[in-house]
């Protein structure tokens, strides 16, 4: 994890906050009373990280980002490592066009979370978590649970979850990904938000009493 | 105050202490890593579990657990040891077994903590997890394979020392301690991160692999790199001084020690006068005692007293000066000066160079004005001082003089000494500060009085204490920050121009024809007029020695006993912890000797007698270690009309605080930090 050491790429010599950055940053420290600035630290790192996606095309947080961030919020550059460093949400290191974020906390991993694993493997031909694609156009990365076990198992692309994942599914993403499509995002099963596959399953012959009928 | 029974001792602490510090009252000691009680708790080593009834059933951290009233804490129990074993087996788990090569081994707390608490054999069969090292500069050294991750390190940069470099990143097991991007520790305490880390993951560089801890002797001593008095141990074996630790003094140093006075000693080592040398025709030739003192006896003997005079250097004990003082009052001369930087120091009275609030006092501060002085540099210990009480009380501090970090809040009010003008008028917005503080401190460094207009900003800095209310009954506001360490002792003891007498300017300018240097290193040499016979006694062949007509090998601080007063004037008292190098001798020793080659004598034998004499001319030297503080309630000003300021900005005297003295200067470790001051940000491998 250390930015300095065995460190294949180069970091950025310089880093400025472009006007969309500096608009959004503003909205953000505003939110806190004056002296407590340094409560932005994780918005502003998405800032960087997202600025980096816009100027580069690929979402890291480079050292002088950081930099960027501690002296914009008033504090020692180690506080701002120190926050980055302990996310993995922020990539320290620069990544592919899209990052292949795949659960494999437990209920993915039952829901079949390893044939998604698999399957971008052979498909980018990624060998291990951590890595980017040859083509530079995939980073995959191993995350903890991603909150939507209903829908397991989940790949994250970027900020978009897409869910009910099988070998077929993460296969065809893929495809459409390196068209230049973007799918849109959600049960790739085709239910609703986490509504039973295939429609409805219980209370669906239970009728109602019309209101006002019952009790008393 | 709360009653706590702590393994049926029942101890009454106040509210708000915890368990850990009823425990040290109780006097049960209560083993831990990452609890230092001069830093914030953690609380994360959980070393320091103990079990309290009533409480919920399970081990409870005593060093972040507040007291209650009839709380009743068992430090032994089966539970507890239970429950340190484990803690001690995880803690073991990517600890390497290293202790034979390790430089902490011997002073290790893991390693005394697991003769207590640790398994004789492993369960742990998997891989250890392998850190890589950091480099944060030449004093550091690091190896982080030993790091438990207590963080005490990375506090006291940040709280204690106020540069924040280092710092926790990642997490969980890929967690590590350091700068991240690498560089150079960027404060003058670094070294003390050395002593506060509880494992051999910091070590010193300039002593790695040198010496077992064992076999060290070990003497106190006080430190003369600069004038905060820090109390010091010196540990040697054989002839070499090999390591210089911190004392424990709350009212000088707490427990810290500057790295130049920590690791400027090999300096000590370096560039020493081991004999007596006389020039003749121009060439320097190695003589011996004899013909030293024959050579300076024949060129005394036709002159009078107005045409001989002596100065006395920065790191010189106080029993030395006096017998110089002596010597030259026996010669029939008042041409003595201890302001080899041309400070205009009144000596008058002693609390016109002193730091009469005294150290710990700055604690008590509810306003300070910072006068031609970087503490920073000019005295780290007691910057952390102030940055102590700033960080407590959030003390509004005005600086006038160079702008620059000194790791608190400050408030840059000017460089010009007009400033003083301008707060004594009421004209500005930090004299209302002053004015309605309850006990508001004004600090004057040697950058304000080493300059023509010297005496007249201290006059001008006394005179907006005594109206700002600094100077009462029982608060001594105004203080000197004094840079060398022999100073005060020898203001003391008068070293100062007598009747008649000539200051060091003017005798470095053709006014003498024998000049007697003590050590004395800090200006050019070509200052002295070239027809003046120079006697440079002294330890390093510096500044002094390369003008000399004679050289007169004196011993350094490490190398004799003796006293000094520090700035605030308390005297101290070091003692010899190794002899010095070839023919040199202790210096009052020196002057004893050649004071009988001329038939006057000094009235000593023994340094008892002459620690006498000292305590006769200023009972200061009586109460070694102790300073008793004194309010003021005499107003009239030092000498200076505080009108005749000059425009000149005000700027400290310390250039670089690592090559200040002819120790430092002699010291490669010290050349290595000035190395990796001016590029700090190392290049990334």
């Amino acid at each position: 994890m250390q930015a300095t050491s065995g460190s294949a790429f180069e970091q950025p010599a310089s880093f400025a906050f472009d006007a969309d950055s500096e608009t959004e940053i503003a909205k953000i420290v505003a939110r806190y009373p004056a002296g407590k600035q340094a409560s932005a630290v994780i918005p502003a790192l998405y800032i960087v990280q997202k600025q980096m996606k816009r100027q580069t095309g690929s979402a890291w947080v480079p050292v002088k980002g950081m930099d960027a961030v501690g002296a914009r919020l008033g504090m020692p550059p180690i506080r701002v490592y120190e926050v980055a460093t302990f996310y993995f949400m922020f990539n320290m290191k620069p990544i592919g066009k899209y990052h292949l974020q795949v659960c494999t906390t437990t209920p993915c991993w039952l829901r079949g979370s390893d044939a998604v694993t698999e399957t971008c493997r052979s498909e980018t031909g990624i060998k291990d978590f951590g890595e980017t694609s040859a083509d530079g156009l995939f980073t995959m990365t191993e995350v903890e649970c991603l909150g939507a076990c209903v829908n397991a198992p989940i790949l994250q692309v970027d900020d978009d979850f897409y869910e009910d994942m099988d070998a077929g599914k993460v296969t065809g993403l893929l495809a459409a990904l390196r068209r230049g499509e973007r799918p849109a995002p959600g049960s790739m099963s085709g239910r609703q938000n986490s509504a039973p596959d295939g429609g409805p399953t219980t209370l669906n012959t239970l009728q109602f009493a019309p209101q006002g009928t019952v009790g008393g | 105050m709360a009653k706590v029974t702590i393994d049926g001792i029942t101890v009454e602490v106040a509210n708000g202490s915890t368990i850990l510090q009823a425990a040290e009252q109780a006097g049960i000691e209560i083993p831990r890593f990452c609890y230092h009680e001069r830093l914030s708790i953690a609380g994360n080593c959980r070393m320091c579990l103990v079990e309290v009834e009533k409480a919920p059933p399970k081990p409870i951290a005593s060093c972040g657990y507040p007291v209650a009233e009839g709380m009743v804490v068992h430090t032994d129990s089966k539970m507890v040891r239970n429950a340190r074993r484990g803690v001690m087996e995880f803690l073991l788990i990517n600890h390497p077994l290293d202790c034979p090569i390790c430089d902490q081994g011997g002073e290790c707390d893991l390693q005394d903590q697991a003769m207590g608490y640790g398994m004789d054999h492993t369960r742990y069969a998997e891989n250890k997890r392998a850190v890589p090292d950091k480099n944060l500069g030449p004093l550091v050294k690091t190896s982080m394979n030993r790091c438990i991750h207590c963080t005490r390190c990375i506090r006291f940069i940040t709280e204690v020392a106020g540069v924040p470099d280092l710092g926790a990143t990642a997490r969980g097991e890929h967690m590590e301690v350091g700068t991240y991007v690498e560089k150079a520790l960027g404060s003058e305490l670094s070294g003390n991160i050395i002593d506060i880390c509880p494992v051999g993951a910091l070590t010193s560089k300039p002593y790695a692999f040198v010496a077992r801890s064992w076999e060290l002797s070990k003497t106190d001593s006080i430190d003369v790199l600069d004038a905060t008095g820090t109390n010091i141990r010196i540990d040697s074996r054989g002839i070499e001084v090999l390591r210089i630790l911190p004392r424990i003094n709350e009212d000088v140093n707490e427990e810290w020690l500057g790295d130049k006075s920590r690791f400027a000693l090999d300096g000590l080592k370096r560039r020493r006068l081991d004999r007596p040398w006389v020039r003749e025709n121009g060439k320097s030739r190695a003589a011996s005692w004899d013909e030293a003192f024959a050579a300076i006896g024949a060129k005394l003997k036709p002159l009078t007293g107005d045409r001989i005079g002596a100065i006395a250097g920065d790191l010189c004990d106080a029993e030395s000066i006096l017998a110089l003082k002596d010597l030259l009052a026996s010669l029939g001369s008042a041409n003595i000066d201890c302001r080899q930087d041309g400070a205009k120091l009144d000596a008058a009275r002693r609390d016109f160079y002193c730091f009469n609030t005294s150290i710990a006092g700055i604690e008590e501060a509810d306003a300070i004005l910072i006068v031609g002085a970087n503490p920073r540099k000019e005295a780290p210990v007691l910057n952390a001082r102030i940055r102590k009480a700033w960080l407590a009380n959030g003390i509004p501090i005005g600086l006038i003089g160079t702008e620059t970090d000194l790791t608190y809040g400050v408030t840059h009010l000017g460089t010009q000494p007009s400033v003083l003008t301008d707060l004594h008028a009421g004209s500005h917005d930090f004299a209302k500060i002053l004015a309605n503080a309850k006990k508001p401190m004004i600090v004057v460094g040697q950058g304000a009085l080493a300059r023509p207009d010297g005496s007249a900003i201290l006059a001008a800095a006394w005179r907006l204490a005594a109206q700002v209310g600094a100077l009462s009954h029982d608060w001594h506001g105004f203080n000197v920050l004094h840079t060398a360490a022999a100073r005060v002792g020898a203001l003391d003891l008068g070293f100062v121009p007598g009747p008649n007498g000539k200051t060091a300017d003017a005798m470095m300018g053709g006014g003498v024809d024998l000049l007697w240097l003590l050590g004395a290193d800090e200006f050019d040499p070509a200052r002295i007029a070239a027809n003046t016979f120079v006697v440079y006694q002294g330890h390093h062949g510096d500044a002094g020695a390369q003008r000399a007509d004679v050289i007169l090998p004196g011993s350094a601080y490490t190398e004799k006993s003796g006293t000094y007063v520090n700035t605030e004037g308390r005297a101290q008292r070091g003692f010899k912890a190794v002899f010095p190098p070839g023919d040199a001798r202790e210096d009052w020793t020196i002057l004893r000797a050649f004071s009988a080659t001329i038939g006057k004598t000094l009235p000593y034998d023994t340094i008892e007698a002459l620690r006498k004499r000292m305590e006769q001319i200023n009972p200061v030297f009586g109460r070694i270690g102790f300073l008793p503080r004194f309010g003021c309630s005499d107003h009239t000003g030092p000498a200076g009309d505080p009108a005749v300021l000059s425009d000149a900005p005000l700027t400290s005297p310390v250039a670089n605080y690592y090559l200040t003295d002819p120790v430092s200067r002699s010291s490669p470790t010290m050349a290595a930090c000035v190395e990796s001051h001016a590029t700090p940000a190392l290049a990334a491998e």
